[in-house]
């Protein structure tokens, strides 16, 4: 079995976000930039399922520009065995990138697509469920635990009622949880190796180009800010000010 | 302008979700219906049918929906999406599972959490952990399809009259995906995304079985329980508990965080909340930045105190 990874180019998870002053977006010019941690996550479990003897194959792709690349060497340093950037500068939507995931795994005949939740930076939490649209197979989203038992898979979801079980045929989408797993940290070896593993380039109009008029973003704003309000002594005052203002 | 509205249950109950929703959609303006989609749901349809602004109640019953399962759940909300200019769900784990399923069926971009209509086609939504806020267009060409991020909006009230209609199942159960089952974490305990007052619990409680003093306070106050990341990360609480960035987004009235820091992924978090009370006994800790009333003080012996104080 073959499992494609799909991570994403996105501002590192530890940086402050502001917004340009112009509302034109987020600054990104200088700041690290990192693999979405969700999508590290769907990287390390596709790795522990290879290392279980269950999955031949760990291919990593990544859509952007070429600066993207960054992040499948460090994919394949984790471990994956080989990259495919689908070469584009524009941002974008959803269901376009739901169209090329789909797209490359009937190619590669992927028995998984894994994929992050959401990505950390616009924050949809759409393109794995699209993605099983689209390619017509089942998904399990919010994954925090997964078991491959041959031709199917057992998988435990994070809902807000609490933990949710279900079975899925392969092939199929899986999208992980933060607390799936906890991602490998990169050896220096591994860096090395890694700039000899396959690094394929391919367009999106080979992977069957963009889905329709997407939906457009315009002005970026802060949000609202909370401001101090005052501070009591003890619990009696609490008690006294919560009364105060009706809230007891 | 129409609006159709896929309902979230358990089966038995409407989950105040759907009514949040429903306040999301009168802000674009139209008629509303809502679509509800299960086995037995007789119950369910009518308390949708009850709430202010709904139209009519769409009612599809079949043994392969009582589960809520994404692939079977996308194809009814996109069979009956005709007609319809919008298409709305809550932004919790059940819409989030099944809007973007059908949106794609659809042919169709969807808006995720929607937190304030600008026009029918223009909203404002968080990006980056709520760091950053945009305005988005739907083009006209398209239905619009979105989520209501629920801690943006209130409850729709009851005292509605709505007609329910039967809906037969337009597909077929999925094969390829089967319902195994549901470990619920909440207990007896309001549930944590809906309850009008949260305790929650951090760090600083130093072990699960403090946590019992947590919620002693919470059971007092009629108040669902949540905790930090740091307490689900340490151990003392299960993890559909933890309230923050990675875990749920809350907007009770009052919220009351005890030996919390107030981590900016905790506060993202809780910003929509009407009061926030912070007990801890750090002075300098984030958490007093944002809290309504602050009291700097040990939680062990602020938290029995108010206990006392509550009877």
């Amino acid at each position: 079995m073959k499992i494609l990874v799909g991570i994403k180019r996105a501002v590192d998870y530890n940086v402050r976000i502001r917004v340009r002053s112009d509302g034109s977006g987020v600054e990104t010019d200088g700041v690290k930039m990192s693999i979405n941690p969700f999508d590290e996550i769907a990287l390390e479990e596709a790795l522990r399922i290879k290392e279980a003897g269950k999955a031949e194959e760990v291919i990593v792709v990544s859509i952007g520009g070429d600066e993207v690349q960054q992040q499948l060497r460090t994919g394949l340093a984790m471990g994956a065995d080989r990259a495919i950037q689908v070469n584009t500068d524009e941002a974008l939507q959803p269901l376009t990138v739901a169209r090329i995931f789909a797209a490359l795994a009937e190619q590669e005949h992927a028995g998984i697509v894994f994929l992050g939740k959401q990505a950390i930076d616009d924050d949809s939490n759409q393109v794995g469920q699209m993605t099983a649209a689209v390619w017509g197979r089942p998904q399990a989203t919010f994954a925090s635990k997964v078991d491959i038992d041959g031709a199917s898979a057992r998988v435990t979801r994070e809902v807000d009622a609490g933990l949710e079980t279900i079975e899925i045929d392969l092939p199929a989408v899986i999208t992980s949880d933060l607390r799936l797993n906890e991602p490998r940290f990169v050896k220096l070896p591994d860096i090395m190796k890694a700039k000899r593993k396959p690094l394929d380039v391919v367009t999106i109009d080979a992977l069957g180009g963009h889905a329709g008029n997407g939906i457009s973003a315009g002005h970026h704003a802060a949000p609202d800010a909370r401001s101090r309000g005052i501070m009591v002594e003890d619990a009696a005052a609490l008690v006294g000010e919560l009364k105060n203002r009706g809230l007891l | 302008m129409s609006i159709l509205i896929l309902a979230e249950h358990d089966g038995s109950q409407l989950n105040p979700a759907t009514a949040k929703t429903i306040s999301c959609a009168a802000a674009i303006g139209g008629a509303i219906d809502v679509l509800v989609l299960g086995d037995a749901i007789d119950s369910v349809a009518a308390q949708a049918a009850s709430l202010q602004g709904v139209n009519r109640v769409l009612a599809t019953s079949a043994p392969h929906l009582a589960a809520p399962l994404a692939v079977n759940h996308a194809a009814e909300l996109a069979a009956a999406a005709d007609g319809y200019s919008h298409l709305l769900g809550p932004s919790s784990t059940y819409g989030k599972d099944v809007i973007p399923h059908a949106a794609a069926l659809l042919g169709v971009n969807q808006v995720s959490d929607i937190m304030a209509v600008d026009g029918p086609r223009a909203f404002k939504r968080p990006i980056y952990a709520g760091n950053a806020i945009v305005d988005v267009n739907v083009p006209d060409d398209q239905i619009v399809v979105g989520t209501a991020r629920t801690a943006s909006w209130k409850a729709a009230s009851d005292g509605g009259s709505g007609s329910v209609e039967a809906r037969p199942a337009a597909a077929e159960a999925a094969a390829h995906t089967r319902f195994v089952g549901l470990e619920s974490g909440g207990g007896d305990r309001p549930d944590l995304q809906t309850a009008d007052v949260v305790v929650s619990g951090g760090r600083a409680l130093g072990s699960s079985e403090n946590f019992e003093l947590i919620y002693r306070l919470a059971d007092k106050l009629g108040a669902g329980v949540g905790a930090s990341r740091a307490a689900v990360d340490a151990g003392y609480v299960p993890n559909d508990m933890q309230v923050g960035q990675t875990g749920k987004i809350i907007a009770p009235d009052l919220y009351l965080a005890v030996g919390i820091s107030g981590a900016i992924q905790h506060l993202t978090g809780i910003k929509d909340a009407g009061t926030i009370v912070a007990v801890n006994k750090d002075a300098d800790a984030p958490i007093f930045e944002i809290a309504d009333i602050g009291l700097v003080g040990d939680l062990f012996s602020v938290v029995p105190e108010l206990e006392q104080l509550l009877d």
